[in-house]
């Protein structure tokens, strides 16, 4: 008896342990998850990578310079999963009504550090500014992104309409602050750069998004950006160089989201649908990167649905807050790609639009205006089958 | 360093000695509480000698995946204690247990405290005591768990192995049926690490500060507990502290836990389940990542198979168990949408274990864990098998 309780306990284990793969959770599929790095990074670039994704999810704490005003304590926190942010890392920019700048920069603007350290006091937005809010967007794709040539998007640009098609997308533009280095085919217009990061486009690059990211979201000071959030002083770099540049490489090496389904007959209707009824028109399907040193970033084509340009999005979602030259009312167009995976770093949820007003597919669609005013009246039109189309469509995205 | 010689010492003098025996304190004959455990560890003490010492080892490997992303094989040896205790007479005894954390990672004093006897309700302790917070942080030794890892409840949202430095009173009564026990203890408490630290959520262990106060209020941690023989022994332990006063507000922690543990079938079956809740007053404008309440449980079940001898060991023992446990770092709702903050581990450990003899254990686990983020966001899957082996030495 003993004998054979010892055998089957023997017998047991050596089944648990040929069996040890099977009974370990497998991995998700590449196409259902926004993070992990583009093709055909060096041994050295996946080290740089590695380096940028551990700070990216370092928790600044008073200690190591949080604060002492700020937003948030990592970067991991506004972009988990490097996916879209939820309601509560929406962060508040104020300030800024028109072209003619912000009279707050300076002086605690133009984002609102609503948050502090116990012992001290967050700002509160002053008495008649105007503001708005903003979602933290996804991380994924940005590399390309970055790479697409200020020629491409003058390309597509049409300030004034002259096609007549009711859609008048144009670039922001941006005085740089000194550590933002120009690209070559910089197409600068009296002094002033093409930006295209943000919401507003008011960011010229990942690296001049970083640094004021660090500065303006963590109140973490760098050699870039020397001045506290809360003294408006400068003081010591809380931040290295190297791990400024680090986390920018780990932001440009981010793989492009995957599209899923892509060749479902419903979803290959639904893109008909998105082009059928303008979408497109700002949702840019495809765009195209200028050379990189990176081989999997350069000269590539891809599809991000976005055109990188600013477009005057109607009443309704105009706060009364602008960055650069924008207009309130204008918006950068916000790549779809990644869209359908939203809900994995949002909470189970989709918080959409610039501030995560819009909580399904529909309700976004719904909430354009301006030059997304005939698409939306369109999109209304459509019968049941195609508008599930399109939401297909934009869902496997 | 000072430590290892003066071990290394005493297990030298024993084996010059030339005798041991088994140490136990205790009256065998009443029912024992969770508290007095660290009274009735084995341990070895010479014919001439004053002390007694002893201790237990903790060795496991571990093999597991998350979300597909193999961590391999690795081994760990999370504890080596020694304990060192003396009688200096019959009212005043020290108790002392000292421990290599995480390999050679860390060497920590987890208690040292003397204890004057005037009665059974009625006895002083005093120096690095054991703070009397759920039942699992006074009985913590690897060897009297089936299970490889060490319950999360206990070491996630209580901060065990848990001591401060303090004073207090401890008292039982019992009889061969009935055995009712008090602690109250003032320590040293938290500070704000609690709130301010690299895990990004509210942690009582980011907070501990042993060795001194730092803001001049002490910590106050009481325990009732109550075993019946057939019903086993329940534990009710609470304590609270101020733990900062940067903004001119006295913010407080407070921590209540739990307890129930008891056999069944002639000791063939046994449970033994914490729940506790920690609240902690949090500044309404800092990050709602550091939770205001948290919460956690976990529940034993393990029961004898076969006992019998088998080769050298006349009392070995097959058990098989589960454990199940949870984890709630973030009890609170976003502020933004209203929506419950998740931040929760769910796990569920079924084991075998082999006892060769009481005092050690080879234990073999499959963990299932699933981790929730703050949002709630789709959770991170983790299956490990572990092996481990504790004893007592």
């Amino acid at each position: 008896m003993v004998r054979l309780t010892v055998f089957w306990a023997l017998a047991l284990v050596l089944c648990l342990f040929s069996a040890c793969e099977n009974m370990l959770p497998s991995s998700v599929p590449g196409d259902q998850t926004l993070d992990g790095t583009i093709d055909g990074l060096t041994d050295g670039q996946m080290k740089q990578f590695e380096r940028g994704d551990e700070a990216f999810r370092e928790v600044f704490v008073a200690e190591t310079g949080l604060g002492p005003v700020f937003v948030t304590g990592s970067c991991i926190s506004c972009h988990a999963g490097d996916g879209k942010g939820h309601p509560f890392t929406t962060l508040t920019r104020f300030g800024q009504a028109d072209e003619n700048g912000n009279p707050y920069v300076g002086k605690g603007g133009p984002q609102l550090q609503n948050r502090s350290l116990p012992g001290y006091t967050p700002e509160v937005i002053p008495i008649g500014a105007p503001f708005a809010k903003f979602t933290p967007p996804a991380n994924t794709g940005l590399g390309f992104l970055e790479l697409v040539s200020d020629a491409d998007l003058l390309a597509m640009s049409d300030p004034d309409d002259s096609n007549q098609d009711g859609i008048s997308g144009r670039p922001n533009y941006a005085h740089l602050p000194d550590y933002v280095v120009k690209s070559a085919d910089a197409i600068p217009l009296n002094g002033k750069y093409i930006t295209r990061f943000g919401k507003k486009a008011a960011a010229y690059n990942l690296f001049h998004q970083t640094v004021n990211a660090y500065n303006q979201d963590m109140g973490i000071t760098s050699e870039f950006e020397p001045i506290d959030a809360y003294t408006l002083k400068p003081i010591d770099p809380e931040v290295s160089v190297n791990t400024v540049n680090d986390v920018v490489f780990y932001l440009q090496s981010l793989k492009a989201p995957i599209q899923r389904n892509a060749s479902d007959a419903t979803v290959q209707k639904g893109l008909t649908v998105f082009k059928n009824i303008g979408c497109e028109n700002c949702h840019k399907e495809t765009l195209k990167t200028k050379h990189s040193l990176i081989p999997a970033l350069s000269e590539q084509t891809f599809h991000a649905y976005t055109d990188l340009l600013l477009h005057d999005m109607g009443s309704g979602l105009d706060d009364g807050y602008t960055e650069g030259i924008a207009k309130s009312s204008e918006w950068r167009t916000p790549p779809l790609w990644g869209l359908g995976l939203s809900p994995e770093s949002q909470g189970g949820a989709y918080y959409l639009m610039h501030d995560g007003r819009a909580t399904s597919l529909e309700a976004a669609i719904l909430l354009h205006g301006g030059e997304g005013e005939q698409s939306k009246t369109n999109y209304q039109s459509l019968s049941a089958t195609d508008k599930e189309a399109l939401i297909s469509f934009l869902n496997s995205l | 360093m000072k430590y290892i010689i003066a071990i290394n010492m005493a297990f030298l003098c024993i084996s010059l000695n030339g005798q041991t025996n088994f140490h136990n304190s205790g009256d065998t004959s009443m029912l024992l509480l969770n508290s007095d455990a660290m009274y009735h560890r084995p341990g070895i003490s010479g014919k001439n000698l004053l002390f007694t010492v002893g201790g237990y080892i903790d060795v496991n490997s571990y093999y597991g995946a998350t979300n597909g992303s193999m961590t391999g094989f690795s081994f760990e040896m999370p504890d080596l204690a020694f304990f060192l205790s003396s009688n200096l007479n019959k009212h005043i005894s020290f108790l002392s247990e000292a421990a290599f954390e995480s390999g050679a990672e860390k060497f920590k004093l987890r208690m040292a405290a003397v204890d004057i006897k005037f009665n059974k309700l009625f006895n002083i302790r005093t120096g690095l005591i054991l703070n009397p917070i759920g039942a699992f942080n006074q009985n913590h030794d690897g060897p009297n768990y089936e299970f490889v890892d060490r319950p999360m409840v206990s070491t996630e949202i209580l901060p065990s192995v848990f001591s401060n430095v303090g004073a207090g009173l401890h008292g039982k009564i019992a009889n061969d049926k009935w055995a009712a026990g008090y602690e109250a203890y003032l320590t040293n408490g938290f500070n704000d690490k609690i709130i301010d630290n690299e895990l990004d959520r509210t942690s009582l262990r980011s907070g501990v500060s042993s060795y001194q106060n730092t803001n001049g209020k002490p910590m106050f941690t009481g325990k009732l507990a109550l075993r019946n023989k057939t019903a086993g022994e329940i534990g009710i332990s609470y304590m609270r502290c101020i733990y900062s006063e940067l903004d001119a507000a006295q913010r407080s922690v407070s921590a209540m836990a739990i307890d129930y543990s008891n056999t069944f079938l002639a000791k063939r079956l046994s449970i033994r389940a914490e729940l506790a809740s920690v609240h902690v007053d949090v500044p309404d404008t800092y990050l709602q990542t550091y939770a205001g309440q948290q919460m956690g449980a976990f529940v034993d079940v393990v029961g004898t198979v076969l006992e019998r001898p088998i080769w050298h060991w006349d009392h070995a023992k097959f058990n098989i168990g589960v454990r199940l446990e949870y984890v709630d770092y973030n009890q609170g709702s976003f502020t933004e949408t209203g929506g419950n903050i998740f931040h929760e581990i769910r796990s569920i450990v079924p084991g075998i274990s082999f006892r060769p003899t009481p005092s050690t254990v080879l234990r073999l686990n499959y963990r299932y864990q699933q981790n929730v983020d703050f949002l709630g966001n789709t959770p991170t899957k983790t299956g490990a098998i572990q092996v481990g082996l504790s004893t007592y030495f």
